[in-house]
C-alpha cells in the first residue's frame, strides 16, 4: 500500500542558468494561493561570490523543498503536516495549532504562520497538479525555469533535466533529502 | 483500520521519533483521512484582456470570483505573454484595488503644489476644464495647449488634442526614452524599431547588452526570449558599470567607465574590420559607406579605447569576435531607455552600424521586419492636419531628426510670457542648447496642460523646472489612476478606470506572429471612476468637437475596425486576441531587403547626418567625470516595478518595497565624513547632487557588483505626493537630483546620465 502511494515522487527543478529573479513566481503563488500581503510561500534568493570584477552570481527561485525525510512531518505532534501525494508535504490546517514546532525544525525556512493560525506553506499546488496544470510558479515563470513533475518517472521532464543537467540541492548537510534541484 | 483520529494523533505524537529514525512516519498512513486544502482562486468567470502596468502589453487572463479580480495570469493565446506573465502583470490586481486610487473628481482649492483639493461632480469637473480650455483656445489660439501622454489609454486623448487644435502632444517615451535609438536606427536602416522591438532574440546566438539590464527592465517576451536563448547555449556580452543580473550570466562581462560605450563600440568595429571578420557580402550588397567606415575606425584600436573605457584590449578583441563569430544571429541589443549622455544617437548610430557589419538586420537571430495586421481606422471625423509649428523648439530647425515633440520644450513654452518674433536661430551645437530652461526658448507660450496617465515630477529631468512651468500656467488638468506628484500640482483632477475596468482601442503591432488584441473591462469601475474614452468624449461635447466622437460606445468603434480587418469580433471577445499569418521576417525566410534611407541602402555613412551638419560617422566624445568624492548617478529599473507608478502598489511592493542606494565596497570605505564607522548595508543615507540638491533619505546597498565611480538606484521612489500613502517616504527618487541634462542636438533626447553625487550621513 505505502510503496503504491508513493511511487511518485514530486520535484522541481530550477534552472539558475535562466533565472532572473524577477519574482513572478512568488507573485503567481502569493495569487493563486490566496496568501496575505506580507505572507510566502515561495522567494528568491541570490548569491554573489568574488570582489569586483571577478564576480559569480547564482539566483535561485526557492520554496518548500518537499523533503522525502521532512522534519516538519516528523516534529509535528499533532500530525498535521503529512505526506500527500508525490510526497509532497502538507499541512491539514484543522490539525494544526499553529504550535511553530514545524517553524523550528524546518532548515529551509519555508513556513510561516498563517494568521488564520495555521501554519502554511507551498504545496507544489497539489490541487492544481491534481487537474493536469503546473504550479502557479512554474505556469507564470518568464523564463521557464520551473520545472515540476514525478523524478520517478523516467520519461517526465523533470526526470530527464536530472539525467543531463547539473545540479545540485542546498542545504544537504540537514540531511533531509530535498526534492528541489537546483540546475546548474 | 481501527484508530479513530484521535487516537491516530496520538500515536502519530508518540512514535514519532521511531519512524523518524527508520526513515518514514506513520502519518504516511494517514493519507486518505486528509483533504489538500484547495485556495479556490479560479474565477468564476475568466476575462482575456491586455495588460497596462507596463507599456509592453502582454495578454492577461483575468480570474474573477464574486465580482473580485481573484488572480491575473497570462493569456497563453497572446503572441506576447505565451501564457506566461511577469510580476508587475500579475500584480494589477494590487492597482484595481488600491487603497489610495483616486476615487471622485477633484478641484484644487489651495496653492497650486499643496495638494488640497474638493471633490467635485464630474460634471462640475467636465464643466470646468471644458471652460478653461475654451478660454485658452480663445485667448491664445489651441496651439498654447499642450498635452503629455503615456500608454495605450492615451489614444483617446490625443484624438480630442488633435481635434481642438493643437500640434503640442509630446510622451516621454520619445525624449526621455526610446527617441535616439529609433532616429539612429531609421537613419542608418530606413525604420526604427518600434514596441515591441523588431529583434529576434530567441534565435539569436549571440547577445550583447549595453547598459541594457534585461531581465531586470522586465519586458516580458524580450526576458522569455532571452532564457530560450541561453537554454539553446546562446552567449552574452554585457557591458554595463554594475553586474547586472544578465551580466551574470554573461560570457563576458565588462564593466565599463559610464559614458564611453562609443569608444567600446568603435573599437570593436575597428576588430571587426581589420581581421575581416564582418560580413563583407552583406555589406558589399546592402551598404553604403563602408570604405569611410573603415579608414574612421582604423585607428580606434583596443589599445586606444583601452583607456577611455578601463577595458582591456584583450577583452575588446576576445569579445569583439565571439560578437563576429556568431553573425548574423549576433544581436546587438538596442536598449530602450536610451537617453544617456546627449550625444545618445551617435552612440545608436555606432549599435546600428555595428550590427550592420555582422549583417543581422533582416537576418534571424538579429533584426527582423515583421508586420502588422491590417486594422482600418474607424470612419469619424477626421482631425486636421496640424500646420502649427509646435512650440517645443525655438527655431523649427533645431534638432532637426527628431520625429516627435519634445516634453522639454513644451515645458520651456509655459515658461515664456509672450512670443519671440525676432532673433538669430540658434546652431544646431551642442553647447549652445546645453542649458535649457531659459525663458524665451520657445517660439510662442503654451498656456495649458493636459496630464495623462505619466508624472512629469518623475518622468522628466529637472523637476523643479515642471514645477516653475506649472506656475506660469492658466490651467493644468490630469487625467490619471493614482495621486502621483504631477496630480498634486494640477487645478482639475479626473479620476480615470484602470486597464482592468475599461475598454480602450484594439491593438495590433507589427511583431513576427501579427496579432489583434482587444483591451476590455473585466469588472465595472471602482468608485467614481470613468474610462479615458469616456472622458475624452465628455470634453469633446463640451468643447464642440463632438463629431470626432461621433460613437455610442468603444465597443462600436473596436467592433467595426476588427470586423473591417476581416476578422471575428466574437472570437476577439472570448480569446482577447487574434492571430495574423506569420509573414517572412528575415532574409532567411525568403524576405527581400529593402531600406529607406536616401540612398535605399544602409547608411554607415549618414548623409543626412552629414547635411544637417553632424558627424556622419560616430565618434567618441568624452563626458565630464566625477570630480573627487562624488560619483556619478545611474538609475533602472526592477523587476516588479514600471517607474513610479507602481511603487504604490502593495503586492508589487511585497517583493521590492524601496529602492536602494547602490555603492561599490571599496568606494564606501573611503567616504568622506564616515571615517569613524564605515558606511553599512541597509544604513540610511542622503545624496546631495552638484548643484547641492538633497534626495530624502535611501538605503545603502554597499556591494562588489557596480564600479567605484558611480552609484546606481532604481528609478521611481523617493515619493513626495501624500495621496500615495504606502510609498510616500520610501527610498529616494533620482529624478530630484537628475537637476542637469545633455540635450541630443540631433533629436532634443534629454541625456541624464550626466548627474553627480555625494554620499552623506541621514541626519537623525
Amino acid at each position: 500500500m505505502r510503496f503504491n502511494l508513493f511511487k511518485k515522487r514530486y520535484a522541481m527543478a530550477v534552472d539558475t542558468r535562466k533565472c532572473v529573479g524577477c519574482s513572478a513566481c512568488v507573485i503567481a503563488c502569493k495569487e493563486e494561493n490566496g496568501l496575505p500581503l506580507n505572507d510566502f510561500r515561495s522567494w528568491v534568493a541570490a548569491e554573489t561570490r568574488g570582489t569586483f570584477p571577478n564576480l559569480a552570481m547564482e539566483i535561485r527561485s526557492e520554496r518548500c523543498e518537499q523533503c522525502s525525510d521532512a522534519p516538519c512531518v516528523t516534529n509535528c505532534p499533532t500530525g498535521a503536516s503529512f505526506y500527500a501525494e508525490g510526497g509532497v508535504v502538507v499541512v491539514d490546517r484543522d490539525l494544526c495549532t499553529g504550535c511553530k514546532a514545524c517553524i523550528a525544525a524546518c532548515p529551509y525556512e519555508a513556513r510561516y504562520i498563517h494568521p488564520d493560525g495555521y501554519a502554511d506553506k507551498c504545496t507544489f499546488c497539489l490541487h492544481r497538479t491534481a487537474k493536469g496544470l503546473q504550479p502557479a510558479c512554474a505556469a507564470t515563470c518568464p523564463t521557464q525555469s520551473l520545472t515540476f513533475g514525478d523524478v520517478n518517472e523516467p520519461a517526465s521532464d523533470i526526470a530527464r533535466l536530472l539525467r543531463t543537467r547539473q545540479w545540485k540541492q542546498i542545504h544537504t548537510e540537514a540531511g533531509t533529502k530535498p526534492n528541489l534541484y537546483f540546475l546548474t | 483500520m481501527a484508530f479513530t483520529r484521535r487516537d491516530f494523533i496520538r500515536i502519530g505524537a508518540v512514535a514519532g521519533g521511531v519512524t523518524a529514525a527508520s526513515g518514514l512516519t506513520t502519518n504516511w498512513w494517514d493519507l486518505q483521512a486528509h483533504t489538500i486544502p484547495d485556495p479556490k482562486t479560479d474565477g468564476d468567470r475568466v476575462v482575456p484582456t491586455f495588460c497596462e502596468m507596463c507599456f509592453w502589453k502582454c495578454g492577461v487572463l483575468a480570474h474573477v470570483k464574486n465580482g473580485r479580480v481573484t488572480k491575473i495570469v497570462g493569456n497563453p493565446a497572446h503572441p506576447l505573454s505565451k501564457g506566461r506573465l511577469c510580476p508587475r502583470g500579475e500584480a494589477g490586481i494590487g492597482m484595481l484595488y488600491d487603497p489610495d486610487r483616486l476615487k471622485t473628481p477633484l478641484i484644487r482649492r489651495g496653492k497650486r503644489g499643496a495638494q488640497v483639493f474638493e471633490p467635485v461632480s464630474w460634471s462640475a469637473a467636465l464643466d470646468e476644464t471644458a471652460k478653461r480650455m475654451d478660454a485658452i483656445r480663445t485667448k491664445y489660439g489651441p496651439e498654447a495647449f499642450a498635452l503629455f501622454f503615456h500608454g495605450w489609454g492615451a489614444s483617446w486623448f490625443t484624438r480630442l488634442m488633435q481635434a481642438y487644435g493643437t500640434p503640442n502632444l509630446a510622451e516621454p517615451a520619445y525624449a526621455q526614452c526610446m527617441g535616439p535609438r529609433e532616429g539612429a536606427f531609421a537613419l542608418t536602416f530606413g525604420q526604427g524599431l518600434g514596441s515591441p522591438e523588431s529583434i529576434d532574440i530567441e534565435n539569436a546566438r549571440c547577445i550583447t547588452l549595453i547598459g541594457s539590464h534585461l531581465g531586470e527592465n522586465m519586458h516580458n517576451t524580450q526576458v522569455q526570449e532571452m532564457a530560450t536563448a541561453i537554454g539553446r547555449g546562446a552567449q552574452l556580452v554585457v557591458v554595463d558599470p554594475r553586474f547586472s543580473v544578465a551580466a551574470s550570466k554573461a560570457k563576458y562581462w565588462l564593466p565599463i567607465k559610464p559614458g564611453t560605450d562609443t569608444a567600446l563600440l568603435l573599437a570593436w568595429m575597428n576588430v571587426i574590420i581589420a581581421e575581416k571578420r564582418y560580413d563583407a557580402d552583406y555589406i558589399g550588397k546592402y551598404a553604403t559607406g563602408f570604405e569611410q567606415l573603415a579608414k574612421h575606425v582604423a585607428d580606434k584600436t583596443p589599445e586606444w579605447a583601452y583607456p577611455i573605457t578601463g577595458i582591456k584590449p584583450d577583452a575588446i578583441r576576445d569579445s569583439a569576435r565571439l560578437i563576429a563569430a556568431s553573425r548574423p544571429a549576433s544581436l546587438i541589443h538596442p536598449g530602450r531607455h536610451t537617453t544617456w549622455y546627449g550625444d545618445d544617437t551617435q552612440r545608436l548610430r555606432a549599435v546600428a552600424i555595428l550590427s550592420a557589419l555582422l549583417g543581422s538586420w533582416g537576418r534571424r537571430g538579429g533584426y527582423i521586419l515583421p508586420s502588422a495586421m491590417e486594422l482600418p481606422q474607424y470612419p469619424a471625423k477626421k482631425p486636421e492636419k496640424q500646420t502649427h509649428p509646435a512650440a517645443d523648439r525655438p527655431q523649427p530647425n533645431l534638432y532637426p531628426l527628431s520625429e516627435d515633440a519634445l516634453t522639454c520644450g513644451l515645458r520651456d513654452a509655459a515658461m515664456i510670457r509672450q512670443q519671440v518674433t525676432t532673433g538669430k536661430p540658434p546652431t544646431p551645437d551642442a553647447s549652445n542648447i546645453r542649458n535649457q530652461a531659459a525663458a524665451g526658448t520657445a517660439p510662442y507660450p503654451v498656456k495649458g496642460w493636459m496630464v495623462y496617465a505619466t508624472d512629469l515630477m518623475q518622468s522628466l529631468p529637472a523637476p523643479k523646472q515642471t514645477e516653475k512651468a506649472i506656475q506660469q500656467l492658466d490651467f493644468i488638468v490630469s487625467v490619471d489612476i493614482l495621486p502621483s506628484e504631477i496630480v498634486g500640482w494640477s487645478d482639475i483632477v479626473l479620476p480615470e478606470s484602470t486597464y482592468l475596468e475599461r475598454f480602450d482601442n484594439v491593438w495590433a503591432p507589427a511583431y513576427k506572429e501579427p496579432f489583434i488584441a482587444l483591451r476590455q473591462p473585466v469588472v465595472e469601475p471602482m468608485y467614481e471612476s470613468k474610462p479615458g474614452w469616456w472622458i475624452a468624449r465628455e470634453l469633446a461635447s463640451r468643447l464642440g468637437l463632438g463629431d470626432y466622437f461621433q460613437w455610442k460606445d468603444p465597443l462600436e468603434v473596436v467592433r467595426w475596425r476588427v470586423e473591417a480587418a476581416g476578422q471575428s469580433f466574437t472570437k476577439l471577445r472570448l480569446q482577447g486576441v487574434v492571430t495574423g499569418q506569420r509573414l517572412p521576417v528575415a532574409e532567411e525566410e525568403g524576405l527581400a531587403l529593402s531600406f529607406d534611407t536616401p540612398s535605399k541602402k544602409i547608411e554607415l555613412v549618414s548623409g543626412t547626418l552629414a547635411s544637417a551638419g553632424f558627424d556622419p560617422l560616430p565618434n567618441y566624445t568624452p563626458h565630464t567625470q566625477p570630480p573627487d568624492g562624488m560619483f556619478r548617478l545611474l538609475f533602472g529599473r526592477a523587476p516588479s516595478h514600471t517607474f513610479g507608478r507602481t511603487t504604490n502598489n502593495r503586492l508589487a511592493a511585497s517583493v521590492f518595497a524601496e529602492n536602494e542606494l547602490w555603492i561599490n565596497t571599496v568606494a564606501a570605505k573611503s567616504l568622506s565624513g564616515f571615517e569613524d564607522k564605515p558606511l553599512k548595508s541597509g544604513q540610511s543615507i542622503v545624496l546631495e547632487n552638484q548643484d547641492g540638491v538633497r534626495s530624502t533619505p535611501i538605503k545603502a546597498k554597499v556591494t562588489e557588483r557596480i564600479r567605484g565611480d558611480c552609484v546606481y538606484m532604481v528609478h521611481g521612489w523617493g515619493h513626495a505626493s501624500k495621496g500615495l500613502t504606502f510609498a510616500k517616504g520610501r527610498g529616494a527618487s533620482d529624478s530630484e537630483l537628475v537637476t542637469k541634462f545633455e540635450t541630443d542636438p540631433i533629436m532634443g533626447g534629454t541625456g541624464m546620465n550626466v548627474n553627480f553625487v555625494r554620499v552623506l550621513r541621514a541626519e537623525a
